[in-house]
């Protein structure tokens, strides 16, 4: 149960990030805490108490082995976290380029 | 089995034209419109099919706990159908608009990834498949409102990347608590499962995806990031955004969510009710305020998924019919309007409300179709957007939600207003202009007269007899969430 209130923690610590950074690059960073987050809770969801690796050989039970399907989704969705982290940073960016800045108070053509 | 091309077809051509393309956007131009034109008939010949018998594909020939699961009922074709009409008018748009800004293959690349992510999310059956597919989305999104390459717009593609990063977190969580009660990913399967839960472990899963979705369908306290978004990105793509990307992410997997998988209860409808409201009134209110003629249709759509949001809260089958009703006139004619608004963009150079004149002589067709598409948002007979605007006040008064009846005749009356002041300023000013900084394309005059057809041709699904045809068996597919268990499971 305390690995789960600290992982919610984590999730917690990275939306703060999000919300309060005014940094482009902290942003992002914050970004990845939530998202590495997420990912935990998939791996812990699938855990089990003294389980073990999840091949399946000759004399070995399937009750103890942990679930394999959550790490494999925590493979895919590293994946496409990657992608999307990439093109944050590219944007950032080209952003820089445009404005000078990596601070978002002074990015703000758009309001309203 | 035509389930697998819907979504082979997309990605193949998204990735042929970045092979074959050399330097010019001839391949490019050439593989989306033929892909597309294909899609469409696909998927329209897909719609007739399931509205006898939906089909079930298991990708690779597993059997359900292993497989990915492709479903396609009546609902599902009659979502496909909206996103490639609205996607081919607006590729046919694209080729003379884009051809403005830059001469690129990579538009048409990109266009078909968005394609894919959308098909995908229609299609798939299986929880985790969905998010891989939004994600292939809404990755096509972000790079494609930043296509302008103006400062703007990249600050509006990196709120909408953030925006869309913590939503899809949360969507990922609420993934995992799902596997963890349920330890499966099927959406049948889980449907079969939760019904077997207490009721409040369903409705804080239901909040997590009610968060997560509602991000992407723009409801609105979660709305900030569409105003800018849709504004900034080039016209065809805002009228692919606001025209089907917020439904088939938001609205559609909330309906496909709650209805088939969840099962609707009150902690739901009010819920609608409530995000539904709030959308319609402050949305409209905030679109008055508006000077820039994107931003005002930007809001708009917040405002008009409300309606849809509402129609679902009150969850009768009347309302349902509003809803889907509703949800096909909003992607044709804000679709329609987002291009008018880009036309007069590519023309005039400006989208400042203040800076437009009379356009009436020099742009005929664009003020024409514009003036249908204003008519048919704003609700006045006979063009569509009056009757499923009808059929929702009549399905609340029918269901004694009489507060939302009021609310929604205020949304409609707001919409009037601000729909005015886009006419007013936009295309009758004082000022009367004559010269125009370029020309718009035969593709782009096309696309907009077929949307305005459309507008006032859509109006006949109210007719009973079509309406018994076409969007009975949709609305089953919709409030029959055993036939939905039954139909993948297979007994």
């Amino acid at each position: 149960m305390i690995l789960y209130l600290l992982c919610f923690i984590l999730l917690l610590i990275g939306l703060y990030g999000v919300i309060t950074k005014r940094d482009l690059i902290k942003i992002i960073l914050s970004l990845a805490i939530m998202e590495y987050a997420a990912n935990l809770f998939l791996v812990l969801f699938a855990y089990r108490k003294g389980g073990t690796y999840p091949i399946l050989e000759e004399g070995r039970e399937i009750a103890m082995m942990v679930d394999p399907l959550p790490q494999a989704l925590v493979l895919t969705s590293i994946v496409i976290e990657l992608g999307i982290t990439a093109m944050l940073v590219a944007l950032a960016v080209r952003l820089y380029q445009k404005y000078n800045t990596f601070d978002i108070t002074k990015i703000r053509r758009l309001a309203g | 089995m035509i389930i697998p091309y819907l979504i082979i077809m997309p990605l193949l051509a998204a990735f042929l034209i970045t092979l074959i393309s050399g330097k010019g956007d001839t391949w490019g131009v050439i593989f989306s419109i033929l892909t597309e034109i294909t899609l469409i008939i696909l998927s329209v010949i897909g719609f007739i099919l399931v509205l006898e018998n939906p089909l079930v594909y298991n990708m690779s020939g597993w059997n359900i706990p292993y497989t990915i699961t492709l479903v396609m009922d009546s609902f599902t074709g009659f979502m496909l159908v909206i996103v490639h009409v609205i996607a081919l008018l607006a590729l046919m748009y694209s080729v003379a608009y884009i051809r403005h800004l830059s001469k690129s293959w990579k538009y048409y690349a990109l266009f078909m990834l968005l394609i894919t992510g959308m098909d995908g999310v229609i299609l798939t059956g299986d929880l985790f498949n969905l998010f891989v597919f939004m994600e292939i989305g809404l990755f096509a999104a972000y790079a494609l409102v930043a296509y302008g390459n103006r400062p703007e717009e990249f600050e509006a593609s990196f709120k909408y990347a953030v925006m869309g990063s913590i939503s899809s977190t949360l969507i990922l969580v609420g993934i995992g608590i799902v596997y963890s009660v349920t330890s499966t990913l099927n959406l049948a399967k889980i449907s079969e499962v939760l019904a077997t839960q207490p009721v409040h472990v369903v409705n804080w899963i239901g909040a997590i995806f009610l968060v997560g979705f509602g991000l992407k369908a723009a409801a609105m306290p979660f709305h900030a990031w569409l105003p800018d978004a849709h504004s900034s990105a080039p016209a065809p793509i805002s009228s692919m955004l606001s025209g089907v990307l917020i439904k088939a992410l938001g609205v559609y997997v909330l309906i496909r969510l709650i209805f088939n998988v969840f099962g609707f209860n009150a902690i739901f409808s009010r819920v609608f009710l409530g995000l539904g409201t709030l959308s319609i009134i402050a949305a409209s209110l905030l679109a008055i305020s508006q000077w820039d003629m994107k931003r005002l249709l930007a809001y708009s759509s917040v405002s008009q998924v409300g309606f849809i949001l509402i129609a679902l809260g009150i969850g009768t089958r009347m309302a349902i019919f509003g809803a889907l009703f509703h949800l096909l006139n909003h992607a044709i004619f804000k679709g329609l309007l987002f291009l008018n608004a880009g036309t007069v963009e590519m023309c005039l150079g400006t989208r400042d409300l203040k800076k437009m004149g009379r356009l009436g002589k020099v742009l005929p067709i664009t003020t024409g179709t514009s003036m249908i598409g204003t008519l048919a948002v704003s609700g006045l007979p006979p063009f569509n957007g009056f009757f499923s605007k009808l059929i929702i006040i009549i399905a609340a008064i029918e269901a004694g939600f009489f507060s939302t009846a009021g609310v929604a005749v205020v949304g409609s009356l707001l919409t009037l207003a601000y729909f005015m002041k886009f006419q007013r300023y936009g295309f009758f000013g004082d000022k009367v202009i004559e010269i125009l900084d370029h020309k718009p394309g035969l593709g782009m005059q096309t696309a907009m007269v077929c949307l305005a057809v459309l507008c006032l041709v859509t109006s006949i699904l109210v007719v009973p007899q079509v309406r018994e045809l076409v969007m009975d068996p949709v609305i089953n597919a919709v409030l029959n969430q055993a036939k939905y268990i039954e139909l993948v499971l297979g007994r």
